[in-house]
């Protein structure tokens, strides 16, 4: 049992989980509230990752962050070091990947909101982060935690991106999706089959916790929207 | 309190908006309300919520001056736009917006967070007992009744000590008895204050009967604006009375009140006309004011006999226009003056013309009662 790659896995999850949030609300936010009739240029690139194939974005994730691109040239004068084949770069590749899993349930759950509500809050003079805390987002929290755990599901088992952007060094970018690929390459079918049958477990005991919480919260809240 | 009470008195509330909202509707207004209820009558679509909108800057009109006392909260010319959450309103909406996850405590203490928690308290039990809800503070918006939502919302908004109130529609729901005690604490609690309200329907009655002033609003212009009265009576405008719902307004004092057959008798101000109405909350010697709809009113060749209709009195034609198939007769009856309206038939059949004495026929329940506000 290769228990590096199931903790690197979670690890890896969790920290792109905790960058979506950070990340993702306020483009769910911007993208539920605007009125900017462009918008849904900034729909679409958020949705890319949910029609290309892990390759084609893994593939030019890889080209941006490599030594022949600024941005790769910039972060390796800074740190000293690369980030493709890091867990930084897969961390940010997975971000990249697992977006629309998390911004799309936490804009829908936002646009749900009645804006008069939103507007009352403003006139009954609160700031726009207090209107966020204490009407938005109790209001919309089964889409915000339903977003956390499609993405943090999500990166659990990716491996087209992975495979591209991280390569397979363990302890540091071999993730349980390439393990179980490792595994079934060398005909390992018994190691194959505990990392997936771990896998395939942890995901539905995740999904399952969080759902039931999900409908808890909602079973408080769904009276008058 | 007196965080708040040192800016209450900022006087009263100045607009002046332009705004063209599409390419077929444009709101124009420009009006002024002081402390008190100004009313904003008209159809829905004629743009009374989106002058609230303006005001509360949830809207941005394209030109013009709001102004609420000295601070002005939107000036096109000076490129002043203040921020909603700086403009220290109320606004109630027609849906409330009280908020679902919120108990009534923690909804009426919104708008004053900043102040220390024990003042907050304070506050909100005062709010709270001053609309008869202090018993609800437990629970949510979703289990309490619509009329004890409406006095939440309004507590919400007013235990903030906000230097103008807007209300949209805020009792639409309500039936009369819910709604005129609740209109009854607004006052009461307003006559300390005296800051403008304004109060945005679509029901006449509603507006004459609360209103030290009234606006009629139709397709985004104000159409007149005056004490109730004068709304009516100057200049004489085909829509006004359509928005209105009435021609005939008169301030009265009830003379005597028979309980058993649901009536009373009410003496026209400047005028010797009695008439007799439904039974209102009044009591004799109260001031009261009616409201009949022009062609309401038959009129009689001679003394008329054998009728239900319980008022009956003479007038002398002053005079009459024809407008479409609508003929306008004006009759002064002992010094009150009604508008009728008449076929040209009838008109030809009565030999109807300038100074001829007619007799007046009114229905007690064509009488619409619309109690005065109380100053």
């Amino acid at each position: 049992m290769d228990w590096s790659a199931i903790f690197l896995s979670l690890r890896l999850a969790l920290v792109v989980c905790a960058i979506l949030l950070v990340v993702g609300t306020p483009i769910a936010l911007w993208l539920s509230f605007t009125r900017w009739r462009w918008k849904f240029f900034v729909e679409s690139i958020v949705a890319l990752p949910l029609v290309l194939p892990p390759t084609v974005l893994g593939f030019y994730v890889l080209v941006a962050m490599g030594s022949n691109s600024p941005i790769g040239r910039w972060y390796q004068s800074l740190t000293g070091h690369g980030l493709p084949f890091t867990f930084e770069g897969l961390a940010i590749a997975s971000v990249i990947y697992s977006l629309p899993f998390a911004v799309q349930p936490m804009a829908a759950a936002f646009s749900q909101v009645d804006r008069n509500l939103i507007s009352a809050s403003s006139i009954l003079g609160a700031s726009r982060i207090r209107t966020f805390l204490r009407v938005v987002l109790p209001l919309s929290i089964g889409g915000v935690v339903t977003g956390f755990v499609l993405s943090f599901a999500h990166t659990l088992g990716e491996f087209g991106v992975v495979l591209m952007v991280g390569g397979n060094i363990p302890g540091v970018t071999r993730t349980v999706s390439i393990a179980i690929y490792d595994h079934v390459q060398a005909l390992d079918y018994a190691g194959a089959n505990h990392m997936a049958l771990i896998l395939m477990a942890f995901s539905f005991v995740t999904l399952s916790i969080t759902y039931s919480l999900n409908r808890r919260i909602w079973a408080v809240w769904p009276m008058h929207r | 309190m007196a965080s708040g009470n040192s800016a209450i008195r900022d006087g009263r509330l100045s607009v002046r908006i332009a705004y063209r909202l599409s390419n077929s509707f444009a709101l124009e207004a420009e009006f002024e309300a002081s402390a008190g209820f100004t009313m904003i009558l008209g159809p829905s679509g004629g743009g009374k919520t989106t002058i609230l909108n303006c005001i509360a800057g949830l809207a941005r009109p394209d030109a013009g001056r709001i102004s609420l006392g000295a601070r002005v909260l939107f000036d096109s010319a000076a490129r002043i736009d203040m921020p909603v959450a700086e403009r220290r309103l109320g606004y109630v909406f027609q849906n409330l917006a009280l908020f679902p996850h919120l108990t009534v405590a923690q909804n009426v203490q919104y708008g004053i967070a900043k102040a220390p928690a024990a003042e907050r308290h304070a506050r909100m039990m005062t709010m709270l007992e001053s609309f008869r809800i202090a018993h609800l503070i437990a629970r949510k918006p979703g289990e309490i009744s619509g009329g004890e939502r409406q006095r939440v919302a309004l507590a919400r908004s007013l235990v903030t000590n906000p230097a103008a109130i807007l209300l949209d529609e805020p009792l639409v729901a309500l039936d009369n008895a819910t709604r005129s005690k609740i209109l009854d604490d607004l006052r009461a609690w307003n006559a300390a204050r005296e800051i403008p309200i304004l109060y945005v329907t679509h029901s006449p009655e509603e507006a004459f009967a609360l209103g030290e002033r009234v606006l009629v609003l139709e397709a985004g212009r104000i159409l007149a604006q005056g004490m109730p009265q004068d709304v009516l009576t100057t200049p004489r405008h085909e829509t006004i009375a359509q928005v209105v719902g009435f021609e005939n307004v008169f301030d009265a004092t009830v003379r005597s009140i028979a309980e058993t057959q649901g009536t009373m008798l009410c003496q026209l101000d400047g005028s010797a006309t009695r008439l007799e109405v439904p039974l209102g909350r009044a009591e004799a010697g109260a001031r009261v004011r009616i409201a009949i709809r022009a062609g309401d009113i038959i009129v009689a060749g001679e003394h008329p006999h054998g009728l239900s209709a319980r008022n009956a009195f003479p007038g002398r034609v002053e005079s009459m226009r024809r407008q479409g198939v609508t003929v306008i007769v004006m009759v002064d009856a002992g010094g009150a003056t009604f508008e009728v309206h008449l076929t040209p038939g009838a008109i030809d059949a009565l030999g109807i013309e300038d100074g001829k004495e007619v007799w007046l026929v009114i229905k007690t329940y064509s009488c619409n009662l619309v109690e005065p506000a109380l100053r």
